[in-house]
């Protein structure tokens, strides 16, 4: 191992890594936007707007993140549209993280029993009070879980943003390799970098659900 | 029009498919009366009940509490719920809510009483029905009869018209089963207006004003408890009522 080296260097991939970040994190609130306009245009079977969301929810999540963004990169600007490499990223991340969290929450809403709709009604509790109400707690915790996994999938799939040249983790541990061949170095802190970046989220998560496992008993 | 009538329902049809499940019932409930209906599983009792606060919507005639009419995803069905309250057989209680935020929900936000109001009727009726202690308690930690208990304080709370209980102890022990009657027995003996459904024909005969046999879709018997349970007028009503008896 060559200390040198990744003394050296290890700033780079500092840098990267607040870029992969920025746009993680940005590309991932879209997402969890996206993905709930959808959830609720599916839930409550709205004409049109249903039918777009699940076709939409089929593509993004039936193709891969990489042919998403080189559409983006090298597909639009032929019909005039050029975007930023980090625009590129942060809708390319929200497109196909829509997907997935649009199956996430629908998944929630729809584990509501019928009966407590019923009663709600009942009630006399209109749409949106037995949304926020009713609903929403319920639907929250038991999405959770497929959100928190939803969340760490897509920080893990930034890693394709080094071909719309991105300057993010991965394109400097590539960049690091061809020019001076310490593959082990380059690599090795490539894994770090993103060890350090999900691990403590990945467990924050693990012990939310715990949470919220217990609350439901 | 009557003001004493609270219910009316008239020639209610009710199709699922090709399933003719109600086939045209006329019912009036008069305020303070308590209408027992009882008859084979599948016969339309429930559906009937769920009709009259518009849960299903209805293929012919009319629902009218106080003479305005009950109509299927109307804007006017969230305000004519309030005064309508439904027990069910699965009690329905919201498992994210103790029983006193189960209890508060629609009189704070649906009918904007003050909380402190709302909490302090809330108290007392949960300690009519024996529930003092467990207003903060969540669903899961009571027993069926206990969460049917404060199913029908969430209903009572709302200060309904008229109150529909559907088979609301068809879930439980029969142990439990007691007390939950208990507590409806003792809202029938108060004045509260109520449809019931049930198999429990020894409350049936001691709560109702009438009691309605219903099968096929149709009323086949309408009579008060005396008359029905000793000396029923129809044939049906006969042969419904020997599948409650054993002898050997």
């Amino acid at each position: 191992m060559d200390w040198l080296f990744i003394k050296e260097y290890y700033p780079l991939y500092i840098r990267s890594a607040v870029l992969t970040i920025t746009i993680g994190v940005l590309g991932i609130v879209l997402s969890v936007i996206v993905g709930m306009i959808c959830a609720l245009c599916r839930y409550y079977k709205i004409p049109l707007l249903n039918g777009i969301a699940a076709a939409y929810t089929e593509l993004s999540r039936n193709t891969p993140l990489i042919v998403q963004l080189f559409f983006l990169f090298f597909g639009l600007p032929k019909v005039g549209i050029v975007l930023s490499p980090e625009a590129c990223g942060t809708i390319g991340l929200a497109f196909l993280g829509g997907g997935y969290m649009s199956e996430s929450f629908l998944s929630g809403l729809g584990s509501v029993r019928k009966i407590h709709l019923e009663a709600a009604a009942s009630l006399g509790l209109n749409g949106a009070q037995t949304m926020k109400s009713v609903i929403l707690p319920q639907a929250a915790s038991v999405s959770t879980p497929a959100v928190c996994a939803n969340v760490i999938f897509l920080l893990k799939e930034t890693s394709v943003f080094s071909a719309v040249s991105l300057a993010d983790l991965m394109y400097t541990a590539k960049d690091l390799i061809g020019m001076y061949y310490n593959t082990t170095e380059a690599l090795t802190m490539l894994v770090i970098a993103y060890l350090i970046m999900i691990l403590p989220i990945s467990i924050v998560f693990t012990l939310l659900e715990r949470r919220l496992r217990h609350e439901r008993v | 029009m009557n003001e004493d009538v609270v219910i009316e329902v008239r020639d209610l049809k009710k199709v699922f498919g090709e399933n003719v499940v109600i086939n045209g019932i006329s019912l009036t409930v008069k305020k303070g009366e308590t209408v027992v209906l009882i008859g084979p599983s599948g016969c339309g009792k429930s559906t009937l009940l769920r009709c009259l606060n518009g849960l299903e919507p209805i293929q012919g005639g009319s629902v009218l509490l106080h003479g305005e009419p009950v109509e299927y995803g109307k804007r006017s069905l969230y305000r004519i719920r309030q005064k309508i309250g439904m027990v069910f057989q699965d009690y329905g209680l919201f498992p994210h809510m103790t029983v006193l935020d189960n209890i508060m929900l629609a009189p704070v936000k649906v009918q904007k009483r003050s909380k402190q109001e709302v909490t302090e009727e809330a108290m007392s009726l949960l300690e009519r029905v024996g529930l003092g202690d467990k207003a903060k308690s969540y669903p899961s930690q009571l027993s069926g009869g206990q969460q049917q208990r404060a199913a029908i304080v969430r209903s009572l709370i709302v200060h309904p018209d008229i109150m529909l209980l559907d088979e609301i102890t068809a879930a439980l022990d029969p142990e439990m089963v007691h007390e939950v009657l208990n507590v409806v027995l003792d809202l029938a003996k108060n004045g509260s207006t109520m449809i019931i459904v049930t198999h429990e024909m020894a409350f049936a005969e001691a709560a109702a004003d009438r009691v309605i046999l219903m099968d096929g879709g149709i009323i086949v018997e309408e009579n008060p408890p005396e008359k029905f349970f000793r000396d029923p007028d129809t044939e049906r009503a006969r042969k419904f009522l020997s599948t409650f008896s054993y002898s050997r």
